[in-house]
């Protein structure tokens, strides 16, 4: 990874470790928090697969945003399903506030490349974006979890936001 | 001409069976949370895989030898078949982290 990459997963995560810290001040974030920030980090890459398909002509970028937007979109359908049967409503919060101003960052400072230029800000971007995220999982989101439900369906969300780290990292050493 | 007739059934009764070709057999592969199941120990050349994907994720079960490339959408399951003895590296397309690898005897 280069510094570059790793300076955006870390402001990724401190983004998230600190804006979550007033969230954790008492006992963590709540399931309805979690369920929020965890359905918001798939939406958000979702949103940026297909400003990566609208723009990309790389046979392997195209590859890898079909397979984030058919995998988050897949997470996030169950997800809604376990809130619904659970009966709980997602509650905004700051953290998810925070990824959300993050991602709109991002995705303005992408709109402006293109070509090559594009395919390599995204699949580093995407490296730093899935390393953050699994990070706030390990570290917050599943040991905060209290419903045993919730809690399995982040660690599989953990497992599957890995395998995506891993190949955007081979993805952007390729480019 | 009936003696003759019985020895020679008896001679065919008696020549040696070649040895019983051993039928294909059909091995069950499960996918599930981003992982490939364990793989059948005692692979022979004929014999069908059934992949099973129980994940919520559309995977590919793709020998890198392309001997076969099966699409799994959630739930589904598919059948593919080792022509050959060897080892067949497997990965899934959309997944390259996921791996299996195949060992087939004749």
């Amino acid at each position: 990874m280069t510094a570059k990459s790793s300076l955006l997963a870390a402001a990724a995560a401190f983004a998230i470790a600190t804006v979550a810290a007033p969230v954790l001040a008492d006992s963590g974030p709540t399931d309805a928090q979690i369920a929020h920030i965890a359905y918001t980090a798939g939406a958000l890459d979702v949103a940026a697969a297909k400003q990566a398909l609208a723009k990309s002509h790389n046979k392997e970028v195209r590859e890898f945003a079909s397979t984030m937007l058919r995998d988050h979109e897949a997470v996030n359908g169950q997800a809604l399903a376990l809130v619904k049967k659970l009966g709980v409503t997602p509650e905004d919060n700051a953290t998810s506030q925070a990824l959300a101003r993050q991602a709109a960052e991002t995705h303005d400072r992408l709109a402006k490349l293109s070509g090559a230029a594009f395919d390599e800000a995204y699949a580093k971007n995407e490296a730093a974006y899935h390393q953050a995220v699994n990070s706030a999982l390990k570290g917050t989101l599943i040991p905060s979890a209290d419903n045993g439900e919730l809690k399995s369906l982040l660690e599989t969300g953990l497992t599957l936001f890995s395998e995506h780290q891993h190949h955007a990292e081979h993805l952007a050493a390729k480019l | 001409m009936k003696a003759p007739n019985s020895i020679i059934a008896l001679a065919v009764l008696l020549m040696p069976m070649p040895p019983a070709l051993a039928a294909p057999r059909t091995h069950t592969v499960v996918i599930d949370k981003m992982k490939f199941g364990a793989v059948p120990a005692n692979l022979r050349a004929g014999d069908r895989i059934l992949w099973v994907n129980k994940d919520m994720f559309r995977h590919t079960a793709t020998a890198k030898d392309r001997s076969f490339d099966v699409d799994l959408q959630p739930g589904a399951r598919a059948v593919s078949v080792v022509r050959k003895a060897g080892a067949i590296s497997v990965v899934c397309r959309y997944h390259p982290g996921m791996r299996a690898m195949l060992k087939v005897t004749a």
